[in-house]
């Protein structure tokens, strides 16, 4: 079963839920609908992964990741602008005799070296990130994507994470993506079984959260809504509420606003470690409640 | 010659457009005897690559020099490539003040891009 975390405005506790959820599920496989696997934690949030400074993993495996672009054999080429016509993204130009590649604009579709009647572009590989695997102690099966910093496409980092960090056939792979709800986001919850979106009573969590909530209509996936910040005092808590009730969206889980949550998450902490007691077991019965219902 | 302006209207009486990739129009000016033609700048909403493109319309229709208000780094680059001496409006409000000074050799030319916008593309190489 794939679990993915999203929610459209940033900062409203994506990675908080994530981690905590993947910690509440650690050798519990006999509890936990007959899950004997230990999780795996894919951090698909590649422009600024963080999932790692709460899990701590060790990191052993690594892979490069980089995409096909064009490299123009001036002596072959004829300027004769076929694969500037023929490049959705403008990453390449002809300008008088000479014809420019723009790295950072290819999306390494290849269609300029297929339409190419001279035969003078081939493909080399633009290396964009780094992709890192291993266990954390608690012995959660980690992977995350790390984009170089200054590229612009996140993508194809999270397009070959999730193909490189396979899961056994019943393991459960908890995904934390990223903000917003573009591109990125899109590729790191497709194909998840349930989607759970982190909000928090303002505005601002209301508005995305409604734009997230169309992505995932449009992808078909089960979804369910975390509050986060549950309780502060800025009287949007029962707008968010009725929006989730009107939109038949369970409300799986209420985190209050608390001084001691923030102040542990400050220092590197899940919730399973700042409140044992309670959220090791509440974490389990979400997770029993996204069992039933994805 | 031909030189080509970014401006906000398709006319030479028309103010400035600062922007170079994203101008609202391009002008392009003979500036002995002012005749003039004007282009909707077709990739103003395009969601990456306008300065390329941009920079493609200028080198197209063989323009020997650009007038704009900055260059991002793909444009630069790209202008650079195909030899086009780039110039910056500075104090200039209108498409024909920035002619006169230009005839007046009082425009700056430009040795170095702008930053690069939000996408990250400030990397030069």
């Amino acid at each position: 079963m794939r679990i993915a975390i999203a929610s459209g405005k940033g900062g409203t506790g994506k990675t908080t839920v994530a981690t905590s959820l993947a910690l509440s599920l650690v050798g519990q496989g006999e509890q936990v609908n007959s899950v004997h696997l230990v999780p795996l934690f894919l951090d698909c949030d590649v422009e600024a992964p963080n999932a790692h400074l709460f899990l701590k993993p060790t990191f052993n495996f690594y892979q490069e990741v980089g995409i096909l672009i064009p490299q123009v054999d001036e002596a072959r080429c004829t300027h004769c602008g076929r694969c500037v016509e023929v490049c959705q993204y403008h990453a390449i130009a002809v300008l008088g005799k000479k014809t420019l590649v723009f790295p950072q604009l290819c999306h390494g579709c290849g269609s300029c070296t297929w339409i190419c009647p001279d035969g003078a572009i081939s493909e080399v590989v633009n290396e964009i990130g780094i992709l890192e695997r291993g266990f954390t102690p608690s012995g959660i099966d980690f992977a995350q994507g790390v984009l170089n910093i200054g590229e612009p496409m996140a993508v194809p980092v999270i397009r070959q994470l999730k193909r490189w960090a396979t899961p056994e056939s019943d393991q459960v792979v908890i995904v934390d993506a990223s903000p917003g709800t573009s591109c990125p986001v899109v590729e790191a919850i497709r194909g998840a079984d349930f989607l759970l979106l982190v909000t928090e009573p303002t505005p601002f969590g209301l508005h995305d959260l409604k734009l997230a909530v169309e992505v995932a209509h449009e992808l078909q996936i089960p979804t369910g809504v975390v509050i986060n910040r549950a309780g502060s005092d800025c009287g949007y808590a029962s707008i968010v509420e009725a929006f989730c009730l009107e939109q038949g969206l369970p409300i799986l889980l209420r985190i209050p606003f608390e001084r001691e949550i923030a102040e542990g998450i400050a220092q590197g902490k899940t919730l399973l470690e700042i409140h044992p007691d309670y959220y090791g077991n509440r974490f389990r019965q979400m997770f029993s409640q996204i069992a039933a219902l994805s | 010659m031909k030189i080509i302006l970014t401006s906000l209207s398709p006319d030479i009486l028309s103010v400035i457009d600062p922007r170079f990739g994203r101008s609202a129009c391009f002008l392009f000016v003979d500036p002995e005897t002012l005749e003039w033609q004007a282009l909707l700048n077709p990739a103003i909403s395009a969601p990456g690559g306008a300065g390329i493109q941009a920079a493609q319309v200028v080198v197209d229709h063989q323009c020997s020099a650009v007038i704009s208000g900055d260059f991002g780094p793909n444009a630069y680059n790209a202008l650079k490539a195909a030899g086009v001496p780039m110039y910056l409006f500075g104090s200039c409000r209108t498409i024909q003040d920035a002619i006169e000074r230009f005839k007046a050799g009082q425009l700056e030319q430009i040795g170095a891009p702008a930053p690069a916008g939000h996408m990250g593309m400030g990397k030069l190489h």
